[in-house]
C-alpha cells in the first residue's frame, strides 16, 4: 500500500476505518497557493504537511498492542505476613525467621528479628524457604519497598584516578537501614515474646538428623 | 470372631481400623465387617489384617446388626484404646504430624527431663563410689 495524500489521511483510515472523517481531514490538511502562468490554472492545492523525503519500500506490519502488566509473583499458600520460615541458602542458611511481606519485586521481606537471630531486614525468594505452620501477629509495619535494597553502584574512575585510592570510607549499611530495623524489631519482639519459647525457637537453627527425612516431615 | 486391625493393605482409606473377622473365604480372604469403625463389609486379603488379641462372640456369617450388638457388649472399641499397641500407634500418629516448632519443643523437653534424670543419676553414682570407698 503506497501511502498517498497525507500521512496523517492514511494512519486514521487504518486506525479507524472511516472513510468520512478521513476525508473531512484531508480538506483540512491542504492549502491553496497562486501559481504562476496562464495556462497554468491559478491555484494549486498544496499539502500543508509535505511528504518525507524517505519512506520504506516495504510497508512493515505494526506489531500488537502489548497492554500486559506482570502480575506479583504467586506467593505460596502456606507463606503469609508473620509466618515463620527456615531459610535454605545464603549466608543464613538453617536460620528460622519471621516474614513481614510480600515486596512488590515477588520477594519476601524477611526480619530475625535482627535482635533474636541476627537475620536483618531481607530479601528472600520463596523458593529457598522452607514454610513452617507457626504464625504470629504482626502488628502494623513502616513501609518498606524494594527501595532500600537497591544495591549502590561503584563510582567510575576516570583514566588519570584509575590508581589512586580516593573513595571515602562508607559505612556498610546505611544508617537508615539501621534505623529502619530498630523500628521494626521493636514492633514484631515484643509479639515473639508472647508465644512461649518461640524466641529460643527462631534463635536456634534447623538441622536433619539420623531418621528425618524432609519429604516425610510435617512443617 | 476375631477382631483385627488393617495394616498397610490396599485399602488406604481403612487403614488401622478395627474389623471383625466374620467369615473366612478362602485361603487368602476373609469376610471382614467394622460397623462401629466406620468399616463396610467386604472381603480383605489376611494379609491386610493384623490379629487383635480381642474376640466377640458371633456366628460365622453374622450379619453386620449381630456384629455392632456384640461389639458393643464386648467394648472392643473402648478395650482397644486402652491397649499398649493401641496407644503407641496414637503416639506415632501424633509424632508424625508434628510441625518444626513443636519438634524443638518436644526436644527442649528430652533435654530438660533427661538433666533432671542425669542429675540424680549422678547422685546415686557418687554415692555408691562413695560407699565402696
Amino acid at each position: 500500500q503506497r501511502r498517498s495524500r497525507s500521512m496523517e489521511a492514511v494512519v486514521s483510515t487504518q486506525s479507524t476505518g472511516v472513510q468520512v472523517a478521513a476525508k473531512k481531514e484531508e480538506t483540512a490538511a491542504t492549502k491553496t497557493k497562486q501559481v504562476h502562468g496562464e495556462k497554468n490554472g491559478s491555484t494549486r492545492e498544496v499539502p500543508l504537511q509535505k511528504q518525507p523525503r524517505f519512506y520504506p519500500t516495504v510497508d512493515n506490519k505494526k506489531p500488537l498492542n502489548n497492554r500486559r502488566t506482570p502480575k506479583p509473583t504467586k506467593l505460596r499458600s502456606s507463606i503469609s505476613p508473620g509466618s515463620v520460615v527456615i531459610l535454605l541458602a545464603g549466608v543464613h542458611r538453617g536460620k528460622r525467621v519471621v516474614v513481614l511481606k510480600q515486596l512488590p519485586s515477588g520477594l519476601l521481606l524477611v526480619s530475625g528479628p535482627y535482635k533474636i537471630n541476627g537475620v536483618p531486614l531481607r530479601r528472600v525468594d520463596q523458593a529457598y524457604v522452607i514454610a513452617t505452620s507457626t504464625k504470629i501477629d504482626l502488628p502494623a509495619l513502616p513501609e518498606i519497598g524494594d527501595a532500600i535494597f537497591k544495591r549502590k553502584g561503584k563510582p567510575t574512575k576516570n583514566e588519570k584516578e584509575m590508581f589512586i585510592d580516593n573513595t571515602p570510607e562508607e559505612p556498610k549499611i546505611s544508617p537508615e537501614k539501621v534505623a529502619l530495623q530498630k523500628e521494626v524489631d521493636a514492633l514484631v519482639v515484643p509479639v515473639v515474646k508472647k508465644t512461649p519459647m518461640l524466641q529460643s525457637y527462631l534463635k536456634s537453627r534447623f538441622t536433619l538428623t539420623k531418621g528425618q527425612y524432609p519429604h516425610e516431615m510435617k512443617f | 470372631a476375631v477382631v483385627s486391625t488393617q495394616s498397610t493393605g490396599a485399602h488406604g482409606d481403612d487403614k488401622g481400623k478395627l474389623v471383625a473377622i466374620v467369615d473366612v473365604i478362602d485361603q487368602n480372604r476373609a469376610l471382614v465387617d467394622g460397623p462401629c469403625s466406620g468399616v463396610g463389609r467386604k472381603d480383605i486379603n489376611f494379609k491386610a489384617l493384623h490379629l487383635t488379641p480381642f474376640t466377640i462372640p458371633i456366628a460365622h456369617s453374622a450379619r453386620s446388626g449381630a456384629v455392632r450388638k456384640a461389639w458393643e457388649k464386648a467394648e472392643v472399641t473402648k478395650k482397644w484404646s486402652e491397649s499398649t499397641w493401641a496407644k503407641k500407634l496414637a503416639s506415632r500418629e501424633k509424632r508424625s504430624q508434628l510441625s518444626d516448632f513443636d519438634r524443638f519443643k518436644l526436644m527442649k523437653a528430652k533435654q530438660a527431663r533427661n538433666r533432671i534424670i542425669n542429675i540424680e543419676f549422678g547422685k546415686l553414682r557418687n554415692a555408691a563410689r562413695k560407699a565402696k570407698k
